[in-house]
C-alpha cells in the first residue's frame, strides 16, 4: 500500500546549484526549494516563517536577486545560481555583512536573519552605498520581531562602509 | 566599582553561530526515521464532540499512529490553580483551533491526509465572543465548569488605605474608559518540537521559553516520573510570551515518540500559531482618580475586565497584574482594584511582553494626561509630582527598591525639546512613563526553592557554566558567560556553556517576567565568587602569600596563567565544582492575591514620542521616539539597547496596527500578510538612553531590560496624537479609520474621542480591605544591603 501512495508522487531528477556546488537530487516535482534546501540537502539555515510568500524569512538568492524560496519550485531553477546563507562567508570568514550583523547585535533569536542578511547582499550588490531608507525600501519584505529594525540598519551600513 | 568586560558592548557569544545560519532551531532537526505529526482542529468555536471516527485515516498507508483525547485524558496548565487543559479534547471543544486528534505519518502530506480522513460530530453549541456576552447567563452551556457566576473565570477586589477618605478629600475627581485590544506575540519561529522515546526515556525538544514547567507537564500527562524525561531548549526563534505555556503539541510528540518507538515531530503551521496565542488580554479598563489642585493623587479606583479566551492559561496572574504596578510608579496613598476575567470561544491569552501591565498603563498615562488638561497643568509636570521616590513600599506592599524616573523623565525631555515643540498643524508629541518587574517574586507552583541554580567547572583550564536558562534571543547565555568571565577574569569567548537541558542543567525557571539576568545573573555570580576562590586560594598558597594578596583579571590569577591555576586548584581540592543559586526575598504583602506584583527590583522607562497625524485619513506618521530606561546597571550595554528598541518596535506595531480579532467565531487573519506588524518601513529613528541607578539586590546593580520599554509606547502616541489633532484615542491600536471618527465627532461637537462609552456592570466580589505596611517596614534590610 505505501509503495502505491509513493508511486501516485511525480519524482524528478534535477541538478541544482547551489552555494557554487552542483548536486543531483531525485525529489517530489512539488516540493518547494525551501523544503528541498532544507530536508534533501541539509541546509537548514534557510529558515520558514509563514511558507505562504508573507515573511521574507526563507529568503534566497537566485541569480544574486532575493527570492521567497517557499514559493519557488526546484524544477524552474535548474542552471541558475542558488545561494543561501551557507553561501555566504569566504570558508572560516565572515561575509563583512555577517560581521556587521554579529558586532552590532543585528542578530538576537537569529531566526530572520538568514532571510535579511541575503537580501541584504542583494542590495549593496547594486547600491554599494544605499541611504537608510534604500535600505528600508530593499527589506520592506523582511520581518523581524525581536530588533525593532535599528541594529539591522546600522549593522548593513557598517558593512557597506567597510566594502567601499 | 570597576569592570573588565560587564558594561562593555561585546559581541553576543551565539552571534557567529547566528549569522552563519549554523544554529539549530527545533524544526532543523531530522534524525533519521522521524514521523511527521499533523493536529486536528476544530472549526467550531464551541462544541460538544458526539463522536470521532478515525477509521479511515487509520487505514492511510504510512499512517503509524493516530491519538485522541482518550489517549491524553489527564488535565494541565501552567497554573496549579487553572488545570483546565487537555492535549486533545474528546468531550467538547472550545475555541477554532482547540486540538481533538493527533497523527505520525512518513510524510506531512500523509499526516495531512489522514487528519482530513478523520469524521468528528459535533454538537454545536452558541459561542460567547465578547466580555458583555460573558457576563451574562450563556444561552447553552459555560465555557468551562469552573469560576465565577455565568463565564466568568476570576474576580478580584482588594483596597488598600482609606479610598473614600482620599477621595473626599480630593479637589477634582475624574472617571475614564479605555480600552487595549488583544494583540499576539507574532514570533518569527513557528512552535516547533520533536521527541524521542529510547530506552524508557522521552527526549523532548522544543521551541519553548520555560524547558522545566514543560517538564512538569509532560511527567504529569504521560504519567512518567521527571527523570525518565528531559526537555531541551534548541535554539529559539523568538517567544515574547508566547512559548511559556506547556503547549499541547508538546505532549503530543511526546506520547507519539512513545507509541511509535521513532521521532516523531510537530511544527505548528502560521495559521496554527494564531491559534496556540497566548497573546495580549483585550482589557476594558475604568478608572477614577481624585486629586488635590496641585495634581497630587489623594486616591484611585481601578477596574479591569479582561477577555480571557477559552482556557486560563496564565489568566489569574494576568487579571492580578492588571492591577498590581499602578502604584509602583506614581505615589497612591490609597488604592482599590477590582478585576474580573471571563471565559470566552477565542484561543486563550495569556503572558505577552509586559504581562498584564501594558493594558493599565496606557489607561493610567491617558488618564492622568487628561487629567493634567482638567486641572491646566503640564502633565508631565503633573506626573513627575508624583512619581514614588526609592527605598519605599507603595500602598499595596510591593517593595520599590532603586528608581530612576526622574532620570529617565529628564533624559527624553531634554532630548526631544518636549517642552519647546513646535505647533504645526497635525504635529504633535507625547509623554508616558512605566515600570516592569525584574522577575516575579514568587514560584509559578508554591515552593520555596532556588528560582535559579548555576553550576560553574574547571578543568585544565578549561571553564563551564551550567543553567537551565533559556536563550530566546534576550541574550541570557551573553550574561551568563559575561558574568563568569568577569569573576574569573577572563573573556566572555572563554567560557562554555550548558543552558536549558532538564537533565544536564540546573534548574532555572525559565525565560518570562524578565527574571533571568536578575535571577540567574546572581546565581552565576554566587558560583564563580566561589571558583574564584579555590583558584586564588590555590595561587596564594603557591606563592606563599595571603589570598588577598591574589589580583585576579586579563587572564590571570596572580602570577600564574588561569590554566595553572586550574591545575593547581585541582591538584589541591580535587575536582572543581562550585554551585550559586537565588530565591527572591520574601517581601510579599499579608494578604490573598499578593503574590503578584512583588520583584526584587523593578524597572522604570519615560518615552516621548513625536508624530505627525493627517486629519483628512487619520494616519499617523511616527518620527522620531526617545526612550530612557532605568536598567539598574547594562551587563552588556549593546544588549541592553536591542532590548529596548525591540520593545520600543512592539510596543509602537500594538498602539498603531496590531490586533487578534475575530469575528463570528472565526479569527479575522491568521497569516503575516493579514495581521499588520511595523515594517522596515513602519518604524521610526529611536534614540535610547540607558539609565544606571545601580540596584541593591541586582546582579552588579542590574534590572530587566526587555519589557519595560514596550509600556510607554502606546499611551505616549495616543497623548501625541490629542496633541496633533486635539482627539484622544482612548483604545489600541489607534487605527486611522479611529481616528477619522474621533475628528468627525469632534466637528459635530460630540465629545472628541474614540474609545468605549461604557464599562460593564461586573460581580465583583465583598472588597478585601488590607492595611497598608508600616511606614519603616524595609528600613533594617535597607540599611544592610
Amino acid at each position: 500500500m505505501k509503495q502505491e501512495m509513493l508511486r501516485d508522487v511525480e519524482r524528478v531528477v534535477l541538478t541544482l546549484d547551489v552555494n557554487g556546488e552542483r548536486t543531483e537530487l531525485l525529489v517530489p516535482v512539488h516540493k518547494t526549494l525551501l523544503e528541498v534546501l532544507r530536508e534533501d540537502m541539509g541546509l537548514t539555515g534557510t529558515k520558514h516563517g509563514c511558507e505562504l510568500g508573507e515573511c521574507g524569512t526563507c529568503t534566497v538568492l537566485v541569480d544574486g536577486k532575493p527570492e521567497l524560496s517557499c514559493l519557488l519550485l526546484p524544477i524552474q531553477l535548474e542552471h541558475r545560481a542558488i545561494t543561501t546563507v551557507e553561501g555566504l562567508a569566504s570558508g572560516s570568514e565572515l561575509h563583512p555583512l555577517q560581521q556587521a550583523f554579529a558586532e552590532l547585535g543585528a542578530a538576537q533569536c537569529g531566526y530572520c536573519t538568514p532571510g535579511i542578511l541575503l537580501s541584504a547582499k542583494s542590495l549593496l550588490e547594486t547600491n554599494a552605498r544605499p541611504s537608510r531608507d534604500e535600505i528600508r525600501e530593499a527589506l520592506a519584505g523582511n520581518l523581524c520581531r525581536c530588533t525593532g529594525y535599528t541594529k539591522i540598519l546600522e549593522a548593513i551600513e557598517l558593512a557597506a562602509g567597510r566594502m567601499a | 566599582m570597576t569592570f573588565d568586560v560587564v558594561g562593555k558592548p561585546l559581541q553576543r557569544v551565539d552571534a557567529v553561530t547566528k549569522v552563519t545560519g549554523r544554529a539549530i532551531y527545533a524544526d532543523d532537526m531530522l534524525p533519521a526515521r522521524t514521523l511527521h505529526c499533523r493536529i486536528l482542529r476544530s472549526p467550531h468555536p464551541h462544541a460538544r464532540i458526539v463522536s470521532i471516527d478515525t477509521s479511515a485515516a487509520r487505514r492511510l498507508p504510512g499512517v503509524l499512529a493516530i491519538i485522541t483525547g482518550a489517549d491524553l485524558p489527564i488535565k494541565f496548565g501552567i497554573l496549579p490553580v487553572t488545570q483546565d487543559e487537555r492535549a486533545l479534547e474528546h468531550e467538547k471543544v472550545r475555541y477554532v483551533g482547540d486540538p481533538i486528534a493527533a497523527i505520525a505519518a512518513t510524510e506531512e502530506e500523509i499526516a495531512a491526509a489522514a487528519c482530513d480522513a478523520i469524521s468528528v460530530e459535533y454538537e454545536i453549541l452558541d459561542p460567547v465572543m465578547s466580555i458583555e456576552e460573558a457576563l451574562e447567563a450563556p444561552k447553552d452551556e459555560r465555557i468551562q465548569d469552573y469560576g465565577g457566576p455565568h463565564n466568568i473565570h476570576k474576580l478580584v477586589a482588594l483596597e488598600f488605605g482609606d479610598v473614600e477618605g482620599g477621595f473626599a478629600r480630593a479637589d477634582h475627581v475624574r472617571e475614564d474608559i479605555f480600552f487595549f485590544q488583544g494583540n499576539t506575540h507574532l514570533p518569527m519561529e513557528q512552535h516547533s518540537a520533536i521527541a524521542t522515546y529510547v530506552d524508557g526515556r522521552v527526549t523532548l525538544w522544543s521551541s519553548t521559553q520555560v524547558v522545566h514547567y514543560v517538564h512538569r507537564a509532560l511527567s504529569k500527562v504521560l504519567e512518567l516520573p521527571m527523570n525518565r524525561i528531559r526537555v531541551i531548549g534548541a535554539a529559539h526563534g523568538g517567544g515574547f510570551g508566547g512559548k511559556t505555556d506547556p503547549f499541547a503539541h508538546e505532549i503530543i510528540v511526546s506520547k507519539l515518540a512513545m507509541l511509535t518507538g521513532r521521532p516523531v515531530k510537530c511544527t505548528l503551521t502560521r495559521e496554527e500559531v494564531f491559534y496556540a496565542h497566548r497573546g495580549r488580554h483585550p482589557v476594558l479598563m475604568w478608572v477614577r482618580t481624585g486629586v488635590t489642585r496641585e495634581g497630587l493623587i489623594t486616591a484611585m479606583h481601578f477596574r479591569t475586565a479582561l477577555d480571557g479566551g477559552a482556557y486560563g492559561s496564565y489568566g489569574v496572574a494576568s487579571t492580578f497584574y492588571t492591577g498590581a504596578l499602578q502604584t509602583v510608579t506614581y505615589d497612591i496613598p490609597a488604592y482599590r482594584f477590582e478585576g474580573c476575567r471571563v471565559f470566552t470561544n477565542k484561543p486563550p491569552c495569556g503572558p505577552k511582553r509586559g504581562h498584564g501591565t501594558p493594558q493599565p498603563r496606557f489607561a493610567l498615562e491617558l488618564h492622568l494626561e487628561k487629567i493634567s488638561h482638567d486641572l491646566g497643568i503640564d502633565p508631565v509636570d503633573l506626573k513627575r509630582r508624583n512619581f514614588v521616590k526609592p527605598m519605599t513600599r507603595t500602598v499595596n506592599w510591593l517593595r520599590v527598591t532603586s528608581c530612576g524616573l526622574d532620570e529617565c523623565t529628564e533624559k527624553v525631555m531634554s532630548a526631544s525639546g518636549y517642552a519647546r515643540r513646535s505647533r504645526r498643524p497635525g504635529h504633535g508629541m507625547g509623554f508616558a512613563i512605566s515600570s516592569y518587574l525584574s522577575g516575579a517574586g514568587t514560584a509559578i507552583y508554591w515552593n520555596d526553592m532556588p528560582h535559579s541554580e548555576v553550576q560553574v567547572k574547571v578543568d585544565r583550564g578549561g571553564v563551564t557554566a551550567y543553567c537551565g536558562a533559556m536563550d530566546i534571543g534576550q541574550g541570557s547565555d551573553s550574561v551568563l558567560a559575561t558574568i563568569v568571565a568577569e569573576e574569573l577574569g577572563l573573556q566572555p569567548a572563554d567560557v562554555r556553556l550548558v543552558t536549558a537541558d532538564t537533565d544536564t542543567t540546573p534548574i532555572d525557571l525559565g525565560s518570562y517576567s524578565s527574571r533571568v539576568t536578575f535571577m540567574a545573573g546572581n546565581a552565576a555570580i554566587e558560583a564563580a565568587r566561589k571558583m574564584r576562590a579555590l583558584l586564588v586560594e590555590a595561587v596564594a598558597a603557591k606563592q606563599g602569600c595571603e589570598v588577598s594578596a591574589i589580583r585576579v583579571g586579563g587572564g590571570r590569577i596572580g602570577d600564574a596563567s588561569f590554566e595553572q591555576a586550574s591545575e593547581l586548584a585541582e591538584t589541591r581540592f580535587g575536582g572543581l565544582t562550585t554551585t550559586g543559586s537565588y530565591t527572591p526575598p520574601k517581601i510579599a504583602g499579608p494578604f490573598k492575591g499578593s503574590g503578584v506584583g512583588p520583584s526584587p527590583a523593578y524597572s522604570y522607562s519615560a518615552c516621548v514620542v513625536d508624530l505627525d497625524a493627517d486629519a483628512r485619513t487619520g494616519l499617523v506618521q511616527v518620527n522620531k521616539i526617545w526612550i530612557a530606561h532605568d536598567v539598574g546597571r547594562a551587563i552588556n550595554p549593546l544588549l541592553v539597547q536591542g532590548q529596548v528598541e525591540g520593545s520600543v518596535y512592539m510596543g509602537l506595531g500594538e498602539a498603531l496596527m496590531e490586533e487578534q480579532a475575530f469575528r463570528k467565531g472565526l479569527h479575522k487573519w491568521p497569516s503575516m500578510l493579514d495581521y499588520k506588524s511595523p515594517t522596515f518601513l513602519d518604524m521610526p529613528e529611536v534614540e535610547t538612553f540607558i539609565v544606571e541607578t545601580v540596584d541593591p539586590e541586582g546582579p552588579y546593580g542590574a534590572k530587566e531590560a526587555g519589557q519595560g520599554p514596550l509600556l510607554p509606547v502606546p499611551p505616549a502616541v495616543c497623548a501625541a496624537i490629542y496633541d496633533a489633532l486635539g482627539v484622544w484615542i482612548d483604545e489600541v491600536p489607534a487605527t486611522p479609520e479611529k481616528i477619522v471618527e474621533a475628528l468627525r465627532r469632534k466637528t459635530k461637537g460630540e465629545p472628541a474621542r474614540f474609545g468605549p462609552a461604557r464599562f460593564p456592570t461586573v460581580p465583583y466580589p465583598p472588597t478585601i480591605k488590607v492595611e497598608p505596611p508600616p511606614k519603616n517596614l524595609d528600613h533594617a534590610s535597607a540599611s544592610s544591603i
